[in-house]
């Protein structure tokens, strides 16, 4: 039996640069350009069929990883039918943390994408409705970036303390 | 002065010799009507509070109105975020005097755990608190205690005291 | 259509609902846009209770995370517990040494806290239909439920109970027969409330075929637990992906058919039964032995050990002072919450704070559908159909 990262990378080959698995649960790596195609193929393909989008976050590598490689997003996807799960991890710069939206393909991904961009700064190129979710509108800056400090608040009434 | 001495005595126990402010007081504290102002955790404890089990009702704060124009005390349950502050003093501004506010739970007292870029440190950074309940969350019967004690302080109470006017802060952003 | 009404024009009218409504939970706002009671556009804004989660996490320690994840689902604290000290185990490697006790008292505690969030749940709704009774004898089956897990760990709501490696304490003595008195309670209180209100004609009515999804849109917009349930979609992280010891016990998935409101509460209803029935079982299976791991690297030794052995008083003083030292990785460990799918994500760069540490939010994935469930509906239904998506504010907005 194949492991399931390495049957995704033969099914995209284009679009996936590294496939493996780390304490027993398989990921891929996605080229950014290709995130879009690679999701829909991964939810439409007979042997795949993902038709769960389960968790879509960020991830913040300040100083631990290359400047054009700082921020990565991560994609928990599950299929109903085969009972498998595959973790999906795009990486973005920290110059232009953009990529395009998921939405079109999981209409569930709205909010999550709309909390990536309002914690982390991660633009999603296509999506309908990215504002903040979580933090009002006048909030400066992206708390959950490693460089913003914790008890820097920003009221909106009251004295800043 | 002996004169009227003697009439009131004559009286014997027909009459109570008060102030209005004590007899006001005395009216009051049994009677809060209350603005449970719930967003987190201490909501569920505050079901509790009122449920079968420790029954509010014994202190005659039972009844909750969900319009803050008939509650006497508002009830700050749970953690308040800078979000949710605005939201929060409009209601206390709409409140019709006298009116207490009641800090429920530790988030509310002082931010409690969440020293981060979203609590407010502590409602009375915005607002004037009357009573204080740490905890998180508070069980019933340290709620109920505060509750007296905010009843003692209810009777003792000026009428001078009021109006207090609106909270001092007002929103930086109107929306 | 007669001529009087054909003449007569209006405009939508556009209410705020929220945050601060009785029916909201104080965190959510709708703003909604309607024509008479019929609406036709409903947004919904949360985030009224961000708390800086992961920020905290970020902050701490490992351990110093146990705190934080009781306040997500406060409604079934000791749930999130468990899911955060299975996922760093797992990214220990040390989760097959985890005695089978505090496997067992885990799966117990799960399944206690399961049913409280479901009393609330059901009991909150039926308030905020009108019906006091019922609220008031599921917050005394709650009660009853809170004592059980308080005699475990001392706190009513937020339990602090589980440790990486372990857990804080053991059982009390005589717990199994207290939890025999509590359920034949518990079971009395289950009884009332459903002769009460399942055949209720006020209640069918407002629960009823409303706030109903198919299928694909449940499953599109990533819904999971009771909710995904009650369309008939048989996925339950406890029989799909099991952990702890839910692979040992006999207990069924309850699904629905319609996934309108009244399928959900027949879901959580039937959900109580099967928890009552597990903690049973594993009352009955429940092993001798030690509750914490024997590794001093993971799980703090005991008092007395550390008082006597400069070992464990070594490592005693690191694992507090610089936490548990965690190899560089990334683990995602999904759970059953009581809402559906919580599933931690952790990444660890090594040392003893966590990196990333991630929650996957099951009400939060729900509760973008309700503009499209609600839209066409009356502004009544949404009452019972935002309290049986059973929006949590901290596991919400964290």
């Amino acid at each position: 039996m194949v492991e399931l990262s390495e049957r995704i990378k033969r099914l995209l080959p284009d679009a996936v640069l590294s496939a493996g698995s780390s304490l027993g649960q398989q990921y891929v790596v996605v080229r950014r350009e290709a995130v879009v195609e690679a999701m829909r193929k991964l939810r439409d393909d007979e042997t795949m069929l993902f038709n769960f989008m389960m968790d879509l976050t960020a991830v913040d590598y300040l100083g631990k990883r290359a400047h054009d490689a700082r921020y990565e997003i991560v994609y928990h996807l599950y299929s109903l039918k085969h009972h498998h799960r595959i973790r999906v991890k795009v990486s973005v710069g920290a110059d232009d943390p953009s990529l395009d939206s998921i939405v079109p393909v999981w209409k569930g991904a709205d909010w999550f994408e709309r909390e990536a961009w309002d914690l982390y700064g991660i633009t999603f190129k296509g999506h309908p409705n990215l504002k903040r979710i979580l933090l009002y509108e006048e909030f400066v800056g992206h708390p959950l970036r490693k460089d913003y400090p914790i008890k820097k608040r920003q009221p909106l009434i009251g004295p800043e303390n | 002065m002996e004169e009227r001495n003697a009439e009131v005595a004559a009286l014997g126990d027909s009459v109570i010799l008060s102030t209005v402010d004590a007899v006001i007081g005395w009216g009051r504290k049994y009677s809060f009507f209350t603005y449970p102002f719930i967003t987190a955790c201490c909501g569920m404890e505050f079901m509790s509070v009122a449920g079968p089990r420790y029954d509010i009702d014994r202190f005659g704060a039972a009844l909750p109105r969900f319009s803050p124009r008939q509650a006497d005390i508002l009830l700050v349950v749970g953690t308040i975020s800078h979000k949710q502050a605005p939201i929060l003093v409009k209601v206390y501004n709409q409140m019709t005097e006298p009116k207490w506010v009641f800090s429920y739970g530790a988030c509310v007292c002082s931010g409690g755990m969440y020293n981060d870029y979203s609590t407010v440190q502590g409602i009375d950074t915005i607002l004037p608190v009357d009573i204080y309940v740490p905890g998180c969350p508070p069980r019933p019967e340290m709620v109920f205690d505060g509750l007296i004690k905010l009843q003692e302080l209810v009777a003792k109470e000026r009428s001078s005291k009021w109006p207090r006017g609106e909270a001092e802060f007002a929103p930086k952003v109107k929306r | 259509m007669s001529e009087y009404q054909m003449d007569l024009h209006t405009e939508p009218m556009i209410l705020n609902m929220g945050p601060s409504h009785p029916a909201t939970h104080g965190t959510v706002r709708f703003l909604l846009k309607l024509d008479g009671e019929k609406i036709l556009n409903c947004d919904t804004e949360i985030g009224y209770l961000h708390r800086a989660f992961e920020k905290h996490c970020e902050a701490g320690t490992w351990t110093q995370v146990f705190p934080y994840t009781d306040r997500l689902n406060y409604n079934s604290a000791v749930q999130n517990n468990v899911a955060y000290a299975l996922a760093v185990e797992k990214l220990l490697g040390v989760e097959e040494k985890i005695p089978a006790r505090a496997t067992y008292i885990r799966t117990i505690v799960c399944e206690l806290a399961r049913m409280a969030d479901h009393f609330t749940n059901l009991g909150a709704a039926t308030l905020e239909l009108g019906a006091l009774t019922a609220f008031l004898y599921f917050v005394e089956a709650r009660e009853l439920t809170w004592d059980l897990l308080e005699s475990i760990y001392g706190a009513r709501l937020t339990s602090n109970y589980v440790r990486v490696g372990g857990l804080s304490s053991d059982l009390p003595e005589g717990f199994a027969e207290h939890v025999r008195k509590v359920f034949i309670k518990n079971r009395e209180f289950w009884r009332e409330f459903d002769k009460l209100l399942t055949k209720n004609r006020i209640f069918l009515d407002r629960m009823r075929d409303v706030g109903g999804i198919s299928q694909e849109d449940a499953i599109a917009w990533g819904f999971t637990g009771p909710c995904l349930r009650s369309v008939g979609v048989e996925f339950d992280v406890r029989k799909t992906d099991p952990y702890l010891i839910y692979d040992q016990l006999d207990f069924d998935v309850p699904v629905g058919t319609t996934g309108d409101n009244f399928d959900k509460y027949l879901v959580r209803m039937e959900e109580i039964d099967q928890s009552m029935k597990i903690v049973e079982q594993c009352l009955g299976k429940l092993p001798k032995g030690p509750i914490n791991i024997n590794d001093a690297a993971v799980r703090n030794p005991s008092k007395a050990d550390v008082k006597t052995n400069i070992q464990s008083m070594i490592h005693h003083f690191k694992n507090t002072i610089e936490g548990i030292n965690v190899p560089a990785g990334e683990i995602y460990v999904p759970t059953e919450g009581s809402n559906g799918e919580m599933g931690f994500y952790l990444v660890s760069v090594g040392g003893g704070k966590p990196w990333k540490c991630r929650v996957r939010p099951p009400c939060f994935a729900i509760t973008q559908a309700m503009g499209d469930i609600v839209k066409g509906a009356f502004i009544a239904d949404i009452i019972p159909t935002f309290d049986m998506i059973n929006l949590i504010g901290g596991e919400c907005d964290r």
